[in-house]
């Protein structure tokens, strides 16, 4: 996608399946994938077959990625971070659990 | 942390927002939960932190939004962002998560403002990478500034030909506009049309917004039947047919729209009735004058009880929050009825061009139950339309049974986005009205929470996960 508005936001970089990309703070993960013209965010469980954002408001879950080693983030309801790391969700996504050691953070090992 | 509000609200955009704000000006603690960083909803959407220089990209109804947004500001209603609400209980137990943390609060009363979401569009290839909804390309234009030049747009509806608008207006081509308007539509809108004659320059924007889109040299080609996005992993092509004749355009972004319906998730988990609306093809809360469910004490207000749009929205959402104030005890029964009197006085007004929308863009039926066998209705569970035919072949009636036959709507999107469709399909083809057939039994949490979320409800102090 192409970005038409005055650029006055700090730039962040986030990495995408290992490749550094430019995103501009406020924006949700899904809008920096576009911008950087990724259209295909995950493949489905059943079939494998790939899919990409299509409501972009957090209805449809199809823009499911992982991030920073958490899968099933829907890339449209979270914004971008300076260091995120996402990844292509492949299926159902691998699923961590957070230790229950009553850390408040609850991050993901 | 605060558990306990006389009044809470569910959603900030028009009607949350104007709900909060005459809320808080009454003596009463508001809390107002909203999904997303900043309030608007979907309809003004980053609005107040817009950075689309030139306004004439959004266009002046956008802006209106800036308002309700300062006025919310101003009110002192305490305002939760980034909250995603995953229940409310009859008994109005809230369960909310913020930043991967869960917490329970209570409301006397409850106002339910979840506004709409697009209407499914189940053709062959609407779930390839490549294919938004014209909601979503909004989404990012609005949020972000985004656009992609050479998209083709296709459907029905004020919200595709508005895109399109702004589109045009902030310079971005667009490869064509396949419109799926059915002719016959005109002739069904006719008998409405004195009525919205009343709204006559709001018909005029619609015929301006065209007009424009025409003249700037834009294919708006009217009269297609049926559609199809072809591709491997991605969109590389639309086929669409007038009359007898398949045609069909290269293209790599589809941007489709055929409506807006209610977000009923939450007000259905929440046990609230609704009926079948012939109409406008999809859900209705069941709600009173002062927009009050079935159930004691939880409102339902905007587009999430039916679709009026977002100006009707902001003066139910007013409407509800005086009816709550009233019940809780906080305005006499006639200081109510006067301070609702011209709001309830705008809202007739802003809903009499409503009929004759709903009827023009009617989506006709073979977009909204896919004739063809492959088409995917559930995009989560990938339930193709044969399976669902399959099924109620074998015997099943229901779209609740239809998941133990074949997982469609049990996927992360709660049946969000093949619902209308399931249940519409289960109707015809049992030969029944749709009001028999009834919607999928939605559950809380309506919306994924971690486990590890759930479990620590406890921990925290002042927090009880209800009983149910």
């Amino acid at each position: 996608m192409r970005r038409i508005d005055q650029d006055n936001q700090p730039q962040v970089t986030i990495e995408f399946e290992g490749k550094l990309l430019a995103a501009r703070r406020g924006d949700s993960v899904a809008s920096a994938l576009l911008e950087a013209d990724q259209w295909t965010f995950r493949t489905t469980p059943v079939n494998g077959e790939a899919r990409g954002p299509f409501c972009m408001m957090g209805v449809c879950f199809d823009c499911l990625v992982e991030i920073d080693g958490v899968a099933n983030c829907q890339a449209c309801m979270m914004e971008v971070r300076d260091g995120m790391s996402i990844k292509r969700q492949q299926g159902a996504g691998d699923i961590r659990l957070p230790l229950p050691n009553g850390d408040k953070k609850g991050d993901a090992p | 942390m605060k558990t306990h509000y006389d009044i809470a609200i569910v959603g900030a955009g028009p009607a949350g927002m104007a709900a909060a704000s005459i809320a808080a000006e009454h003596d009463v603690s508001v809390l107002l939960l909203d999904e997303q960083n900043d309030a608007g909803g979907q309809i003004y959407r980053a609005v107040s932190r817009q950075n689309i220089t030139d306004r004439s990209i959004l266009g002046p109804d956008y802006y209106k939004g800036q308002d309700l947004v300062s006025e919310l500001r101003s009110s002192g209603a305490e305002h939760i962002t980034g909250a995603t609400v995953w229940q409310v209980s009859p008994e109005r137990e809230i369960g909310i998560s913020k930043d991967g943390k869960a917490w329970m609060v209570t409301a006397d009363q409850v106002i339910i403002a979840t506004g709409a979401q697009e209407r499914p569009f189940p053709v062959p290839g609407w779930t390839l990478p490549g294919v938004m909804s014209a909601g979503g390309a909004q989404v990012a234009l609005k949020s972000s500034g985004l656009a992609e030049p050479d998209a083709v747009f296709a459907g029905s509806g004020p919200l595709l030909l508005l895109v399109a608008y702004q589109y045009m207006k902030a310079g971005i081509p667009i490869r064509a506009i396949l419109d799926t308007t059915p002719r016959i539509n005109l002739l069904r809108a006719l008998p409405h049309l004195p009525s919205a004659l009343t709204s006559i320059g709001e018909l005029i924007k619609g015929r301006h917004w065209i007009a424009s889109l025409v003249t700037a040299g834009i294919p708006f080609i009217k009269g297609v039947e049926d559609l199809k996005l072809l591709g491997e992993d991605a969109v590389t092509k639309v086929e669409y047919r007038i009359g007898k004749r398949w045609h069909k355009i290269d293209t790599t972004h589809v941007f489709l729209h055929q409506g807006v319906v209610p977000n009923v998730n939450l007000a259905m988990s929440a046990g609230c009735a609704h009926n079948w609306s012939k109409v406008q093809l999809c859900w209705h809360a069941q709600t009173d004058r002062w927009a009050e469910s079935d159930i004691q004490g939880i409102a339902i207000a905007g587009d999430g009880v039916a679709i009026g749009g977002a100006l009707a929205a902001e003066h139910q959402g007013r409407i509800a929050a005086f009816g709550a104030l009233h019940r809780c005890g906080a305005l006499k029964s006639v200081e109510r009825d006067s301070l609702a009197a011209p709001f309830r006085k705008a809202l007739s007004r802003e809903l009499r061009l409503r009929p004759f929308l709903d009827a023009i863009f009617q989506p006709p039926k073979h977009l909204r139950i896919p004739e063809g066998e492959d088409t995917i209705v559930c995009r989560c569970e990938e339930v193709p339309a044969a399976l669902i035919r399959d099924s109620v072949a074998l015997g099943c009636v229901g779209p609740n049974q239809l998941k133990s036959f074949s997982r469609c709507g049990m996927g992360p999107c709660q049946g969000r986005f093949c619902g209308l469709t399931v249940s519409e399909m289960i109707a015809e083809a049992c030969g029944v009205p749709v009001s028999e057939v009834g919607a999928y039994r939605l559950r809380p949490p309506v919306k994924p929470l971690m486990l590890g979320e759930l479990a620590a409800l406890n921990a925290e102090p002042g927090s009880t996960p209800g009983d149910g």
